[in-house]
């Protein structure tokens, strides 16, 4: 369900893991599947390396909206490093609630390589559900 | 024993092996089986049939039992294999012949062009946009379309495209300028008119005037043919030419409409450069001349034509008269050749051809034609009234008056002759006859124009020869003639004419006109041509070439061929322009292709009306040509026929049924600016030397065209496994939505019919994977479409493996439904395209169930080239034509030196594959493995430049354009020059294509010249480009880890088409934040580590002794540990092994063997009890049961073999009742041995004469149980086993084998489970739930069981009770998982680092498992697991050192408190508290990674509470600068 436009574009910066989600982010691509162009992927060798402070700083530094995408549970490529992403995804939510954040800013989708349309579409619901919640109040104002 | 390798000691006699290995096949069994082998210092030779990687996992959506994503898995590692320096891949490539010896063998092998060069070629993806020709995708199993240049799927290796051509198509064959009709056509439906010409302008630069007077061969070659009537191709080259010069006309010519339609024309795979000396020089200004001159000058050429009539066009103006070919049509095709460049001198006859060479012209076309006349020689042909007909229509098509009077006789059959008739008609001559020696059948004009003539009121006189002209004062009056009649077939194949005597007769005339032949008039040169000339008159030439005598002369058309067709002497010219060209840079003048053409594409007639069928091509005769009506058309030279409307030829186009697959339109090449389409490529002979030949070509699925009766391709939504394996995927072709082919609905009901093509009359046999795949894609439809209903139909399931039955269960939890029932047929309601099944209750009745979608489990059956690939090989196949198996050593098949794995070798699935590829691998790594190194080289680089923190970033950016891929969305040229603009980029420039040979020694230039530090590039994604990219670094002298991408296409343009302004802000984003990461990048080094050469393997059973062995013989010490006292393990226990044969045997061949191996040490009664270290390093102490004598054994590797036990637990009486056994006491029993327990007072089996066996009895069957089920996997077929041996002792004996799940005889097992059926043994399946109620008091054991089958309550009481009895991992796994931190599955079985990756492996790398600690499994498939870890083990045992560090996990040991947590994270065992290490605080006890272990996933980094730990490449400062960059957008 598309959130109203409201004009407002917000920035969201993914997390991934070098296997299944950044190879979903490339299917994507290759299946010209669209997804709103402010979503920019940061990859890492495995969601179980994104630290809380990642998230944080993304905040910091002007995002609007942080999304953790890990391989399937189960799949991990390295045992469960996405069942410690999750953990910490929960830590972090906590902190932004803490410091008045809503927690909706960040997500989490577990997908496999292939799965392109599944990216797309969190791509797309992280988008809308924070153009309803609005500009991070951390944004650093220009 | 030393810990080293052991020197190579090849045994006397013997050669040296040959270290490469052949594999045949690319699916994943030769995948996995060429990583081992490369890995292991072996070249190998990967050769695959198809055109890519991958195999039929490739088209999996999920794979059981774990879910996992098929292509995520096996994309790594089609990505390593196709980068692996010691593979060399080889696709599109046949067998040919296998000569030579184990060790030494020479193989031929054939390997077809792909028609795209592979270093070419970057993927782009340009040309599938341009190709006309759609086809049904064979990957998404016809589902869906794809172009005839294309890339199987989009993770495919090689991911370079190619063309997939079923030959030369008939039109084209036929045609002799090979004009590709089918291209063009194609080009015409879909309306791209202006490229459809330059399809043509590609052969003919006369598309208009030939598309209105060619003899079009092609139509009678066409396959439209045999439906109708051919296609109307002539008419359609006329069509599109008309169309197009109109449209010109109109909007004005554009400079260059069509891509590289200046450029040399596509037979070139490259722009050549022209070579230095240029001028050409054409005589002759007629079609070959002037084609000739045209194609030159499209490739670069000065070009004079020189001409001695005072207008260009030669036979085309001045024979052929303007009603066919009007005069502005032929001028405006002119002026465009005249309009490439091509120089004309009319009036200017060339006498002498040495003069042209030394006016500087390098090379001469002669294309002089044929313009003399040939004379009748009958008495009176030259007085006044009598012409020939060359002469007379170039006077008439000259504008000269001729007066022919009111009757004319013109003589001849050929097109002349109508020409000159029909000329005569219009000159207004009212009786015009066409006199003609033989019948209208043999007439060469075409039979068209014939009609034309008659219908225009000119009549024909054919058997008529004249053989005199008769006069009056010198002036014509009549010609008196004789009739022929036809005798025997002359040279030319047509019946020779012969006179009757005595026919004479005359026919009254004002004019004759002889038009019987021409000839060329070299005479007119200068007699020191010094060309050779043919008793014709024509001059002599190659005729493939065109070459004279003379080196630079070159002679066509009717001049060197004769008087021929006009397309002839087209293309005559053609081919000397390409002659010319290739003389003048000094190649050879055939392409391959030429030299080996492709065949002819001749559709079966099957294929045709399936074409017809799909509605590929429309139903219906050709298209009439309209024309002037003949009363009005015979006044003047008004042209006669009128040309086809565009209706009209759309609708002809649509007729064509496509033959040759790809039309060789050449679009692709027009589009490729990598230029790296060739399709003059043709197929290449190799001769390869290997020591050992791998086979894995893998299956064919059951074709379910051969059960009509299930309505496959028939009924629209009945589909195969395979088919909506493709629907479920997300990348498929419906993009993962369950969608009814019929109408596209989604389906609410859909039935799976299990054993189709399996388990029949024709396939004694189970395919082993259908009923898991089946219950997984029933599992996926309720993901995709929740509340679908799912059902089963099915005769058992046959969830053996491990983790299967869990799976089942679930399956069955989540709604499945399973029917135990064998549909035999299905019909379809034809109003709403449902399908109902009939099926029967265990009660008898019969239901009719109505279901949206059927999917029918096809079964696996060897691939069609089996038997060839065998009779190639000298191999032997099974009855039921699979590989057939060594006894001895399951992987190797009848030959020496062969081996075969996969389902080539039986059905099974991926990981027993993946488990048997490794194990062929090994088995012949034992044989090649001591040439290892000897025919593989490491790559060398450059020495490194230094990079030191302290220096100042020189960062140097190139952003891709990839073709359009990029460029069409990104504006590539603002992020050029926005990274400019960038802190420390001293560099950056926009490339083409980033990854093209070109470009990357463009980036190295760059490196060295601007002193470069940090490189970044702006393209695709870094799954499939960074190690290229590195690797570019690294040649220039670069640390690999000094890169970073920005993916700017597969996460950018491609995703924001439509948003090119936000696409190229994002792009800017993205390098920005490249860049900034990339100043922070540091030069990472592995380090070399020395490692003990030995290895351990842990269990002296089957498995162990197979591993140790084969670690051996490759040249490895091995120590073999024992806790037993002998060697042996559970084998010894068995009686009979179920595939045949004695396990003793089998035991004390292999212990045979060992004590005779050097390399291996045997230590009986050993345990292991203490272990440290990491790969390569191992520190295991073992120590002698009973005592406390320790040892320490170093070692690089270790094999955990340590078997499994029967459970023989208390359920169901055993032990307490003589007369109730387990299967292993009756194996015993049955070969005279005495069992575990010996039964007292028991007589030999050959007595009993009823035996009731109990399947799956386990732990949980005993009372308060807490373990659940899972399915032991081989006691189905060991109790079918045994009971059969039961009915041989003993035919008369009873054997009922009660059960109440399935009947488990999974792959070649079920010819057991026919067999005991048919001598009788009974089958009791009881209802679950409902045990069967045992009572022991007797002698003899009674049995209350319910039979599902019959509904009956029966009561036995057997002589014997035989239990078959769960296996459970073997006493002390538990110890020995805590010692070496293995994980375990529920059941206590060792769990494997990946299901299908790594199925062998434990995590921690250098530990590796085999056997039945795995899970229980039959002795050869425990001796092929040990084969396999052997094989994994010798990848890390074989080299000199191992590379340890790199982008791993450090630990800053001041901040560490030493609190685990580090520890107990890690998947791989790494890290481990160093005592001595002084942690946070001056505390003593810190953390330590050992690198070598360590995989980099960096999730100790991210728990170390105390920030301790850093993960290289992946530093917090280095992702902290990516973050600012990315979110701070310049203001």
């Amino acid at each position: 369900m598309p959130a109203e436009d409201n004009g407002f574009q917000p920035e969201i910066t993914a997390f991934t893991c070098f296997y299944c989600a950044y190879m979903a982010g490339d299917t994507a691509g290759l299946l010209r599947v669209p997804y709103p162009p402010t979503v920019k992927i940061i990859k890492f060798p495995c969601t179980g390396k994104v630290d809380v402070e990642y998230i944080l700083k993304a905040f910091e530094q002007g995002a609007d909206g942080v999304l953790v995408v890990a391989c399937p549970i189960g799949n991990c490529h390295h045992g469960s490093g996405n069942l410690r992403a999750t953990k910490r995804l929960e830590y972090a939510r906590k902190l932004l609630e803490a410091v008045g954040l809503e927690k909706e800013r960040v997500a989490i989708a577990y997908m496999s390589g292939s799965q392109a349309h599944a990216f797309a579409q969190a791509v797309q619901e992280i988008t809308d559900k924070v153009r309803q919640l609005g500009p991070s109040p951390l944004k650093k104002s220009c | 024993m030393e810990s080293q390798v052991l020197p190579d000691q090849p045994a006397t006699g013997q050669k040296a092996p040959v270290g490469a290995a052949l594999v045949v096949g690319g699916g994943i069994a030769g995948i996995q089986a060429a990583l081992d082998l490369a890995e292991s210092g072996i070249r190998v030779y990967l050769v695959e049939r198809g055109a890519t990687l991958g195999g039929k996992m490739a088209q999996l959506d999920k794979t059981f039992p774990t879910n996992d994503c098929a292509i995520c898995i096996l994309s790594p590692k089609l990505v390593e294999a196709a980068r692996h320096p010691n593979i060399e891949v080889l696709t599109k490539t046949e067998l040919l012949a296998v000569e030579g010896q184990a060790g030494d063998f020479t193989v031929r092998v054939r390997q077809h062009p792909r028609y795209v060069s592979t270093e070419l070629c970057t993927a782009c993806d340009d040309c599938t946009k341009v190709c006309p020709i759609e086809v049904p995708n064979e990957f998404d199993e016809g589902l869906s379309k794809r172009k005839a240049i294309y890339r199987p799927y989009a993770q495919a290796i090689p991911s370079t495209f190619l063309v997939s051509k079923r030959g030369t198509s008939p039109c084209k064959e036929a045609c002799p300028a090979d004009t590709s009709a089918q291209g063009y056509i194609a080009l015409i439906r879909e309306r791209r008119y202006e490229e459809a010409l330059e399809v043509i302008r590609q052969y003919n630069p006369f598309p208009a005037t030939v598309g209105r007077v060619c003899n079009h061969p092609c139509e009678s070659q066409c396959t439209r043919g045999r439906v109708d009537e051919p296609v109307s191709i002539c008419a359609l080259k006329r069509f599109v030419a008309d169309t197009v010069y109109a449209r010109w006309d109109r909007e004005g010519r554009p400079e260059a409409k069509v891509p590289g339609e200046l450029s040399p024309f596509p037979l070139a795979p490259q722009d050549l450069p022209p070579p230095e000396r240029r001028r050409v020089a054409v005589v002759g200004a007629g079609p070959a001349g002037l084609s000739a001159a045209y194609f030159l000058a499209r490739m670069g050429y000065e070009v004079t034509v020189f001409e001695a009539l005072p207008v260009p066009g030669g036979m085309m103006r001045v024979g052929i008269p303007p009603y066919r070919l009007p005069r502005e049509v032929l001028d405006r095709e002119i002026a465009e050749i005249l309009r490439a460049g091509v120089r004309l001198e009319c009036n200017h006859p060339v006498r002498n051809i040495n003069a042209l060479f030394a006016q500087g012209f390098a090379a001469i076309f002669l294309a002089i034609g044929a313009h003399q006349p040939q004379r009748l020689g009958i008495p009176g042909e030259d007085v006044e009234g009598v012409f020939h007909g060359v002469p007379f229509l170039r006077a008439v098509n000259l504008g000269e008056q001729v007066h022919l009077g009111r009757r004319v006789l013109v003589v001849g059959g050929g097109n002349t002759a109508i020409d000159t008739a029909r000329t005569a008609r219009r000159l207004g001559s009212e009786e015009v006859t066409i006199l003609y020696r033989r019948s209208r059948a043999e007439m060469p004009a075409n039979p068209w124009e014939v009609q034309q003539a008659l219908d225009e009121g000119i009549r024909l006189e054919i058997l008529t020869q004249p053989i005199e002209v008769l006069s009056q004062g010198g002036r014509i009056t009549a010609v008196r003639c004789i009739r022929m009649e036809l005798g025997e077939p002359d040279a030319s194949g047509r019946r020779r004419p012969i006179p009757i005597a005595g026919s004479e007769f005359e026919i009254p005339c004002d004019a004759m006109v002889a038009a019987v032949a021409q000839a060329p008039e070299i005479r007119i040169l200068d007699p020191d041509h010094g060309l050779e000339v043919t008793p014709w008159g024509t001059f002599r030439v190659d005729p493939q070439t065109l070459a004279t005598n003379r080196p630079g002369v070159f002679a066509g058309g009717d001049a060197a061929a004769g008087p021929g067709a006009l397309i002839e002497a087209i293309a005559a010219g053609r081919r000397g322009a390409l002659s010319i060209d290739r003389y003048l840079r000094g190649q050879p003048l055939l392409t391959p292709r030429e030299l080996t053409p492709l065949p002819v594409a001749q559709l079966s007639e099957e294929e045709i009306q399936e074409k017809l069928h799909r509605g590929e091509a429309a139903r219906h005769g050709r298209v009439q040509m309209p024309v002037l009506p003949p009363q009005e058309r015979v006044g003047d030279f008004r042209e006669v026929e009128l040309g086809l409307t565009e209706e009209q030829a759309l609708a002809e186009a649509e007729r064509c049924l496509r033959c040759g697959l790809c039309s060789e339109c050449y679009m692709c090449v027009l589009a490729c600016k990598a230029h790296a389409i060739d399709h003059q490529q043709a197929p290449v002979e190799r001769e390869l030397r290997v020591g050992a030949v791998l086979l894995a070509p893998g299956y064919a699925p059951y074709d379910p065209k051969r059960a009509p009766e299930l309505g496959w391709g028939r009924y629209a939504n009945v589909l195969t496994s395979l088919q909506f394996e493709r629907m479920l995927s997300a990348s498929g072709p419906t993009r993962g939505h369950l969608a009814r082919p019929s109408d596209g609905r989604e389906p609410r009901r859909i039935a799976f019919i299990q054993c189709v093509g399996s388990r029949d009359q024709e396939h004694d046999y189970c395919s082993s994977v259908c009923c898991m795949y089946a219950t997984k894609e029933a599992m996926l439809a309720l993901e995709h479409a929740p509340g679908v209903e799912c059902t089963i139909f099915q005769m058992d399931m046959r969830a053996f493996s491990k983790g299967f039955d869990a799976y089942y269960q679930r399956a069955r939890a989540q709604g499945v439904r399973y029917v135990r029932n064998r549909v035999s047929a299905l019909k379809e309601d034809p109003r709403t395209k449902d399908l109902i099944l009939q099926h029967t209750d265990g009660d008898g009745t019969v239901h009719e169930e109505a279901f949206d979608l059927v999917v029918l489990s096809v079964g696996m059956e060897p691939p069609a080239d089996a038997a060839a690939l065998a009779a190639q090989m000298g191999i032997r196949l099974d009855e039921a034509g699979f590989c057939q198996k060594d006894p001895a050593l399951p992987v190797a098949t009848s030959r020496p030196g062969i081996f075969a794995c996969g389902t080539f070798a039986g059905p099974k699935d991926i990981p027993e594959t993946v488990v048997e590829a490794g194990g062929a691998a090994g088995a012949a790594l034992a044989e090649i493995g001591p040439a290892r190194g000897t025919l593989v080289e490491p790559r060398t680089y450059p020495p490194e430049r230094e990079v030191a923190p302290a220096d100042e970033p020189r960062i140097g950016v190139f952003v891709c354009s990839c073709g359009n891929n990029i460029a069409g969305v990104v504006d590539v040229a603002q992020v050029v020059a926005y990274a400019q603009t960038l802190p420390g980029v001293v560099h950056a420039e926009n490339t083409t294509y980033t990854c093209s040979p070109d470009s990357l020694l463009k980036i190295q230039e760059a490196i060295r010249e601007k002193r470069l530090n940090r490189l970044v590039v702006a393209s695709c994604t870094p799954r499939t480009h960074e190690p290229l990219f590195r690797d570019t670094a690294r040649q220039a002298g670069l640390n690999p880890f000094l890169f970073e991408m920005a993916n700017i296409r597969d996460q950018d343009s491609w995703v924001h088409p439509h948003d090119p302004e936000r696409a190229t802000e994002k792009a800017k984003d993205l390098v920005r934040a490249a860049v900034a990461r990339s100043r922070l990048l540091k030069p990472l080094h592995t380090r070399p580590q020395s490692l003990y050469h030995s290895a351990l393997v842990v269990g002296g059973g089957v498995a162990g002794m197979t591993a140790a062995l084969n670690l051996a013989r490759q040249g490895f010490g091995v120590y073999l540990v024992e806790r037993e006292r002998e060697l042996g393990g559970y084998a010894r226990r068995l009686g009979r092994l179920v595939q045949g044969g004695d396990p003793r045997d089998l035991v004390r061949a292999l212990e045979g063997a060992i004590r005779s191996e050097p390399r291996v040490e045997v230590l009986l009664g050993h345990e292991p009890v203490k272990f440290e270290g990491f790969v390569g390093n191992f520190r295991t102490w073992v120590q002698e049961r009973g005592t406390s004598r320790q040892r320490l054994l170093e070692h690089g590797v270790a094999v955990i073999a340590t078997g499994a036990r029967e459970y023989r637990g208390p359920a169901y009486g055993l032990g307490q009742h003589p007369r109730v056994l387990t299967q292993a006491d009756l194996d015993a029993l049955l070969v005279g041995r005495s069992p575990e327990v010996p039964p007292e007072g028991l007589p030999a089996p050959a007595q009993w004469r009823s035996v009731a066996m109990l399947l799956c009895v386990g732990p949980w069957d005993e009372p308060e149980a807490s373990e659940g089920f899972y399915c032991s996997r081989i006691c189905c077929a060991t109790a079918v086993k045994n009971a059969i041996a039961l009915k041989e002792a003993n035919p008369e004996a009873q054997v009922a084998i009660l059960y109440n799940r399935d009947i488990r005889t999974y792959g070649r097992l079920e010819a057991l489970y026919t067999r005991a059926r048919r001598m009788g043994v009974a089958f009791i399946r009881y209802p679950e739930g409902e045990r069967p109620r045992i009572a022991l008091e007797g002698e003899k054991p009674r049995i209350q069981v319910t039979d599902t089958v019959l509904n009956l309550d029966l009561a036995l009481e057997p002589d014997v009770l035989v239990l078959s009895e769960a296996l459970l991992p073997a006493e002390g796994h538990r110890d020995l998982a805590e010692l070496f931190k293995f994980s375990c599955t529920l059941e206590g079985f060792f769990l494997e680092a990946h299901v299908k990756l790594q199925p062998v492996d434990f995590p921690s790398e250098g530990l590796y498992l085999a056997g039945t600690c795995h899970y229980p499994k039959l002795v050869e498939e425990a001796q092929t697991q040990a084969l396999a870890a052997a094989a994994r083990a010798a990848r890390i045992l074989s080299k000199d050192h191992l590379e340890v560090g790199g982008a791993v996990a450090v630990v800053e040991q001041a901040r560490c408190t030493g609190c685990l947590t580090c520890v107990r994270v890690c998947p791989f065992g790494a890290i481990r508290i160093h005592r001595e290490a002084v942690g946070a605080g001056g505390i003593l006890g810190a953390a330590e990674v050992q690198a070598a272990a360590c995989r980099g996933c960096g999730i100790c980094a991210g728990e170390c509470p105390a920030k301790a730990i850093q993960l290289e490449h992946f530093r917090d400062e280095q992702i902290w600068a990516k973050i600012d960059a990315l979110l701070s957008a310049p203001v």
